[in-house]
């Protein structure tokens, strides 16, 4: 208390108020029982149509939009009804990015890199929504949507190289792993500072409309993120606007070790959000990858036909750390991942195109064998290229460059220094010849 | 032509030489800003490139950064600079860094506006000089004219430029020069002899500052209203003083400011935002490093106190007349 100061208790008789403080269910060895998890039946949502008013979506955001029944079969009038090579391809990519973010945490641990981020679980939220939009439609990714660098055909080296910072990094050894950037495939730079890209995207998605383009733009952040300012001047502006825009949250139940209720989970859903700004608001069962799918088609047919924005609220799971650096265990329930109620989403897919007779466990099982080697072939091409701290980078003097597009005499002068520094440590050392 | 003037007549020249320029921010549109500097453009140009945004700085910076990774050219106002913060991580964060972490895959060419600087009693949320925080940050380009005629050619040259610039505009000399002399009668801009500003397009390139009146005394470094108010009090005290507007503090014009302590040995630095920390600690250092066994004299540094703007007292926090003119007889009476 400051120096002099009374206590700041007030009130008289008045009852005293309680300071209130969010906490989650389970702790490290607590039982675990989703029993509190709405889960209503697959197929029981009703779809309105792409262009009705936002209002009528409101149901929806408390709701929660599912496909797959407990047969494993698709139901309702969300089914998107597709083929099974459709089916199997995107059952491919979400099996895909989970042996890569396998292998590249191994590579984590093995020292190859500094940091690693897993989608574990959440595979379904990138790779189905991927699926649902069009090639060219922009992503403003947060760092956990591997998934659609891979559906959309990024080279996996490409995708290596930037983790192991190596000399073939096309972002020259700058961003921390999994900060992708890639133009050509539409997807955004992405950026530590949580939640900027929400309305960035807005923003790319109005220059879209006042240039009569037909690309919409996407955007993913977390639950923890919502809470951010930008957030919510993201949702101000996509409506404001009526911008071809769709936002998601990925609602993976934990931010690091904040669970949900720190961004507000506990008084309403994420997708509820929509209905204050008179967005549309749809909640998905972000583990089933065909509601998802259709979630996201819906949304992006929407902001085509100058319909609007939607938000999206992916209910899902984070059922690995948040990175290489977080321990899980020291916060929640080990056994929380497997008791979560709504699966995995790989396991899921896999049982349904098992039970509509258009894929076995003996072709899962020979599919997972074979991503296991592609992404392993993968690996060993980009080690070629070098790992972090290994000494295969960039060359020395693209620190310097790219702060402005000409080079300003102040950093010049720095390069210079810094170049003199790395004679003096290592006099043999040439620019060109590491 | 005044400097809001100037300014509307730039923006319209680069709005019609090019279809990406964008313009947003509060009242921009219909109004035409409350500074009238965007007066006209939305009729003449449409509300596809001139619109008015929520009240949301960091909406309306957010969306100016995915504008310009779309590949528009947006000129976000921010109403006064006292207001820039809630954009402040858009800018430092994002739009100062896209270039350099996406290796040139994304830029941010964005021209943010802002009407900064005290001596409109705008109190403390109207009269903030922040360039600071903006020159510590890699990537930005910070500008600052000082005229009407500088005021169209900067910001052309800002508009066109492939980085993202912060173009504060000293709003105390938005209708007439200040000498810095509050209680005389202000003079309008068609009285300054620098008051011309040639018709259609032309620019003035970043980096490069202007001599405002050769000397050999003492070199002034400054921009924005403090060149009129240090230039007007060197003439009032007889001070054959060289004083430099650096139109540009990031990238700053290094060559031009060392040539001129070479000559005269004796430098003042003068700004209006507060001490600790400013941008005159930079150029003092910059000095200092660069033209020490120049140097005859300490360097003198003249800015705001480190207080809030205070409303009532704004002449008291002002670095007018008198807190310039011991300034100067410091420099000059040390030998």
């Amino acid at each position: 208390m400051a120096k002099g100061r009374k206590s700041l208790a007030r009130g008289g008789n008045r009852p005293p108020l309680e300071f209130y403080v969010p906490e989650p269910k389970f702790r490290p060895g607590d039982p675990v029982d989703f029993v509190h998890v709405q889960v209503p039946p697959a197929g029981a949502q009703p779809r309105p149509d792409e262009s009705c008013a936002a209002v009528d979506t409101s149901p929806l955001c408390y709701d929660l939009v599912r496909v797959l029944d407990d047969e494993h079969q698709a139901t309702g009038p969300w089914n998107p009804r597709l083929d099974g090579e459709t089916l199997r391809e995107m059952l491919r990519v979400m099996a895909l990015t989970r042996a890569f973010d396998d292998r590249m945490y191994r590579g984590q641990r093995q020292g190859k890199t500094s940091f690693y981020m897993k989608c574990t679980g959440e595979e379904a939220t990138s790779v189905a929504s991927a699926f649902a939009l069009a090639s060219d439609d922009m992503v403003f990714p947060s760092y956990r949507q591997q998934g659609i660098l891979l559906a959309r055909g990024y080279p996996m080296v490409e995708m290596i190289n930037q983790i192991y910072s190596n000399r073939a990094d096309h972002l020259k050894g700058r961003q921390l792993p999994i900060m992708y950037s890639a133009r050509d495939y539409s997807f955004f730079t992405i950026s530590g500072n949580l939640a900027t890209q929400f309305p960035q995207a807005v923003g790319w998605a109005l220059a879209s409309a006042s240039k009569g383009d037909s690309r919409i733009a996407t955007s993913f952040i977390g639950d923890g993120s919502s809470a951010e300012g930008d957030f919510h001047a993201a949702m101000t502006f996509a409506t404001v606007y009526n911008a071809p825009v769709v936002l998601n949250i990925v609602n993976n139940q934990w931010a690091i070790s904040s669970f949900s209720g720190f961004a507000g989970a506990e008084r309403t859903t994420f997708a509820a959000r929509a209905i204050g700004y008179g967005m549309a608001g749809l909640r998905v069962d972000g583990n089933d990858a065909l509601a998802v799918y259709a979630a996201m088609q819906w949304a992006a047919n929407r902001a085509r036909s100058n319909h609007g924005p939607t938000l999206i609220e992916h209910f899902t799971y984070r059922a690995e750390g948040h990175s290489t650096s977080d321990d899980p265990s020291q916060y929640r329930s080990a056994r929380e991942a497997e008791a979560w109620p709504l699966g995995d989403p790989i396991t899921r897919l896999k049982k349904h195109l098992i039970a509509i007779g258009e894929w076995s466990e003996e072709q899962h099982e020979t599919m997972d064998r074979e991503l296991a080697e592609q992404v392993k072939a993968a690996t060993k091409e980009a080690e070629k290229n070098g790992v972090l701290g290994h000494g295969l980078h960039h060359p020395f003097h693209t620190m310097f460059e790219d702060v402005y597009e000409e080079l300003p005499w102040h950093l010049e002068e720095q390069a210079e220094q810094a170049i003199r520094e790395r004679r003096i440590k290592w006099p043999t050392w040439k620019e060109y010849e590491q | 032509m005044n400097m809001i003037e100037a300014i509307n007549d730039a923006l319209d020249i680069m709005m019609g030489r090019d279809p990406d320029v964008v313009i947003m921010g509060e009242d921009v549109g219909y109004f035409g800003g409350v500074f009238r500097a965007t007066a006209g453009l939305q009729k003449k140009y449409g509300k596809n490139r001139v619109f008015d945004t929520p009240i949301n700085e960091c909406g309306i910076i957010g969306a100016a950064v995915g504008m310009a990774a779309y590949g528009l050219r947006p000129v976000p106002e921010i109403q006064f600079a006292d207001y820039i913060y809630p954009g402040y991580d858009q800018l430092v964060s994002e739009a100062a860094r896209l270039r350099y972490r996406s290796a040139n895959e994304f830029i941010a060419p964005i021209t943010v506006r802002s009407p900064f600087g005290g001596g409109i009693f705008g109190g403390q949320t109207h009269s903030q000089s922040p360039e600071a925080l903006f020159t510590h940050v890699a990537g930005l380009k910070v500008v600052i004219p000082s005229t009407p005629h500088d005021a169209k050619g900067l910001l052309i040259a800002a508009i066109e430029d492939n980085d993202p610039v912060i173009f504060f505009e000293p709003k105390r000399i938005y209708n007439g020069p200040f000498d810095g002399y509050y209680d005389k009668p202000a003079k309008p801009w068609s009285q300054h002899p620098d008051s011309a500003v040639p018709e259609g397009y032309y620019s003035i390139p970043l980096g490069k500052a202007r001599v405002v009146r050769e000397g050999e005394a003492m070199t002034v470094l400054a921009y924005g209203t403090m060149v009129h108010v240090a230039a007007a009090v060197c003439a009032d005290k007889g001070v054959d003083a060289e004083i430099i507007d650096l139109r540009t503090l990031v990238p700053i014009d290094i060559e031009t400011v060392e040539k001129s302590v070479e000559k005269t040995g004796r430098v003042m630095v003068v700004h209006e935002a507060t001490r600790t920390s400013g941008f005159g600690a930079e150029l003092v250092a910059l000095v200092q490093e660069r033209c020490f066994y120049h140097l005859e004299a300490p360097i003198e540094r003249v800015t705001g106190f480190d207080t809030p703007y205070p409303h009532s007292l704004e002449w008291a926090y002002f670095p007018g007349p008198v807190r310039i003119g011991e300034a100067i007889d410091r420099l000059l009476g040390a030998d």
